[in-house]
């Protein structure tokens, strides 16, 4: 077992843990506080089932950023399908025997990959160029395009430049999923990958990528339109109104 | 402040994103409320000594208490797909009026105190202490926006910027930093019943001569009865209807309505105030207070519908708000919505062929419909969503001939506020209000000049009183604007059928 095995493992584990516990602990913050109001915004659907598909749109055709504007619905849109794609095809390394789905999906992760570097740098462009986005972009915002250029540009270089041992990384990572084991080859680019794959997962839930999860519980998108209808009353609001009798 | 005269910016014939002044609003401000009226209200008489501390407590309690808050806090990935949205912005070019600009005021405050990023790395994620500058950007700025939530609807996640102020401007009168313009109002509805602080003498008064009005005009005898126990229906109409212009000619348009249609109506001194300003202040106590005399009026005049008549927030807070805050209602007539629009109304009574109409008599106008940004973005009207906006529309096209709408990035979810909404129409804001104004000035610029457009019909009084000032900065008649039903008392078919 080589250091680089040995750290690499440890990093998964560790960033995995805290990026797992941390999800784990905002989403459960998220549901627990109460939303004492009804505050969609209108016109919102009036039925549960019609709040499935807005938010089905939300998710994945990114509806109102494509009302708002269509240069950041263009680069963003590309930029997360292509990263859909790109996990997607990672799954190879996950599965044994491979989900039939994962092999279909092989040919066009690959270009996800590249459409993913595109769209990214399309949003980093507009970081600089765009006076307005200039002015609310914070070091962390510009550092979260880097990470995720550096993660897309490593896997890139590997699939298109310098190739890494495939079949021991697949054992690798099934080792990690088995708490068996197995060495991880000494390539350069792929420890960079591997170590910003880890940040990545490591820093999910103390980072603006909250918004993810952030999008179900906005009550803004969730909330159905039937005030008249149901009467939607928060527990501490009952509480007052209680105390008030 | 020096009395520099406020000019309004050139209309350009389509929409320009402003290059950014940084600061150009930082100084305008609206008059802090002084201890009396703050006190009035539970809010320290002034900034109390501890202030930071009791603001950080303060957002931690609202962060445990609003979903809405924490997650917006959390969610925000400064894609700056809002940056362009809001009209303060549009207006005044000043970056913090740009909507996620808004929310990161408050938002580097709650990065620093309440994440683990913002706690280990303040400067990498924008996070900041609550310095005294800090809160006086925060005072500028949650006090110049509308809570239009025009920005909502456009954020990926639909993040609320309404929501942040309404929590901003909470912390800030838990320390005793409040707004004249607006506490002062909420103690007037408190003590008297109505915004305008009109005791029950006075508003009979005004009733009785706009009974005298109706009576010269139509030679018939059109009632606008004051607690009446026993009437069918009770209507809650904001104050400026009694006697402001052109709010008046809507409320003489829904007796007109009433009487034609042979309900029973009457209004209440007691709850003589449809307007909520609790909500601009995001107070669940306020509002909750405020609501309540509607609801000890309705049971005590023993009315059997409620109607809101034409108040934008107010129309807010009663459609979404008030089955939660007065609710249920289970104790009125099930047959009708509780609470009814005005428009839902008299649409209804339109679609029954209850009413009839004399079109005609509107023909001075070519009329064009603004869509209030609360009632567009914050309710319904109808069994339909988007019913808010094909209600009022039908009613218009109903009673006039010439209807003409504004470029569509302007009308409907929309909309841009009047500029004067959410607690912004005062005269110490009068800057914010003629600059927020200029979206919906260079829309109607549009329609005048290609259509010939001589009215705006609104159905909300902030809209009425904003425009009235505002249209004369930008060289059009302020009475061009008015109510739907002015429209509708313009052309109804009164007397016998
Ligand atoms: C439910 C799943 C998700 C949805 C609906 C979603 C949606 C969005 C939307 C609408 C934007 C704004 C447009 C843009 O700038 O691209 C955005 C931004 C972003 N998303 Fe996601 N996203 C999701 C998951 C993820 C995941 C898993 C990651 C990364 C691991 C991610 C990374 C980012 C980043 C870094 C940005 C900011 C881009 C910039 O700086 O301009 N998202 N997301
Ligand atoms: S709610 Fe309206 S006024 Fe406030 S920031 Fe959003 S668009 Fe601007
Ligand atoms: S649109 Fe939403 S996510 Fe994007 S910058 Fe504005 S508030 Fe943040």
């Amino acid at each position: 077992m080589t250091t680089g095995t040995v750290f690499f493992a440890l990093l998964l584990y560790a960033a995995t843990l805290l990026g797992v516990a941390g999800l784990a602990w905002r989403i459960r913050d998220y549901a627990r506080t109460p939303a004492p109001l009804k505050i969609p915004t209108t016109p919102a659907p009036t039925t549960t089932g019609g709040v499935v598909l807005r938010m089905m749109r939300e998710v994945f055709l990114f509806e109102s950023l494509f009302k708002a504007n269509l240069w950041i619905w263009l680069f963003g849109w590309m930029f997360h399908v292509s990263l859909a794609l790109v996990l997607a095809r990672h799954l190879r390394y996950f599965t044994e025997p491979v989900w039939f789905w994962v092999g279909w999906v092989q040919p066009f992760g690959m270009y996800g990959g590249l459409a993913m570097v595109v769209g990214l740098a399309g949003l980093w462009a507009r970081r600089f160029l765009v006076e307005r986005i200039r002015y609310i972009s914070t070091p962390s915002d510009h550092l979260m395009l880097v990470l995720l250029l550096g993660i897309g540009i490593s896997g890139l270089s590997m699939k298109f430049l310098d190739h890494t041992d495939i079949v021991s990384l697949k054992a690798f990572a099934l080792g990690l999923i088995l708490f068996d084991w197995q060495p991880l080859p000494a390539h350069p680019v792929l420890y960079v990958h591997l170590f910003l794959v880890a940040l990545l997962i490591g820093i999910f839930p103390y980072s603006k990528l909250l918004h993810a999860p952030g999008l179900f519980f906005s009550p803004g998108r969730n909330q159905s339109d039937n005030p008249r209808e149901r009467r939607h009353l928060a527990d501490w609001a009952a509480k007052l109104e209680k105390a008030k009798l | 402040m020096a009395a520099a005269p406020i000019t309004a910016p050139p209309i350009k014939p389509y929409p320009v994103i402003p290059i950014l002044e940084a600061g150009a609003m930082a100084g305008t401000k609206s008059f802090p409320a002084n201890a009396q009226i703050q006190e009035a209200l539970g809010f320290p008489g002034e900034l109390v000594e501890d202030w930071h501390d009791k603001a950080i407590d303060k957002m931690g309690e609202l962060l445990g208490k609003y979903r809405s808050l924490k997650v917006y806090l959390d969610a925000c990935v400064h894609c700056g797909a809002c940056t362009d949205k809001c009209h303060y912005f549009l207006g005044t070019g000043d970056p913090k009026n740009m909507p996620v600009a808004r929310q990161d005021l408050l938002r580097k405050v709650y990065r620093r105190h309440f994440t683990w990023s913002g706690k280990l790395f303040p400067k990498l994620v924008g996070a900041e202490d609550l310095t005294k500058d800090v809160l006086d950007d925060w005072y500028s700025y949650f006090n110049q926006c509308s809570e239009c939530r025009r920005c909502s609807v456009f954020c990926p996640y639909g993040i609320d910027t309404a929501e942040i102020t309404m929590a901003a401007r909470e912390i800030m009168d838990s320390i005793g930093l409040g707004t004249k313009y607006t506490n002062e109002i909420i103690g007037k509805v408190h003590k008297v019943g109505n915004n305008l602080g009109l005791p029950g003498p006075a508003l009979e008064d005004t009733l009785s001569s706009l009974e005298e009005d109706l009576k010269e005009e139509t030679g018939l005898d059109i009632r606008i009865p004051l607690n009446e126990k026993g009437a069918e229906v009770l209507l809650i109409t904001p104050s400026a209807d009694f006697f402001a212009e052109p709010h008046v000619y809507s409320l003489m348009g829904y007796a007109k309505v009433f009487h034609a249609a042979g309900i029973p109506w009457t209004l209440s001194t007691y709850a003589s105030e449809a307007a909520n300003f609790g909500m601009f202040i995001g107070n669940y106590g306020q509002m909750q207070k405020i609501a309540t005399r509607v609801r000890e009026a309705v049971l005590d005049l023993g009315a059997k519908r409620l109607v809101v008549g034409e108040c934008g927030h107010a129309w807010r807070a009663a459609y979404s708000f008030w089955n939660t805050l007065i609710g249920p209602f289970d104790f009125l007539d099930p047959n009708y919505p509780v609470p009814q629009h005005i428009c839902e109304l008299t649409y209804d009574l339109i679609q029954r062929g209850a009413i009839a109409f004399d079109k005609s008599a509107n023909d001075k106008y070519v009329v064009t419909f603004h869509d209030s940004c609360n009632v567009a973005r914050g309710s319904r009207m109808g069994g339909m969503p988007g019913g808010q906006f094909e209600i009022p529309r039908a009613i218009v096209r109903a009673v006039a001939n010439k209807f003409v709408e504004m470029y569509p990035d302007s009308i409907r979810e929309k909309t841009f506020c009047c500029g004067g909404g959410g607690g912004i129409l005062t005269d110490d804001l009068m800057e914010v209000r003629v600059k927020g104004a200029l979206p919906r000035m260079e829309a109607l610029q549009a329609v005048v000049d290609s259509d010939g457009v001589n009215f705006m019909a609104t159905i909300c009084a902030i809209c009425k009183a904003q425009f009235s000032k505002v249209l004369p900065y930008y060289k059009f008649n302020m009475s061009m604007v008015g109510g739907v039903h002015q429209l509708v008392g313009n052309a109804i078919r009164l007397g016998p059928k």
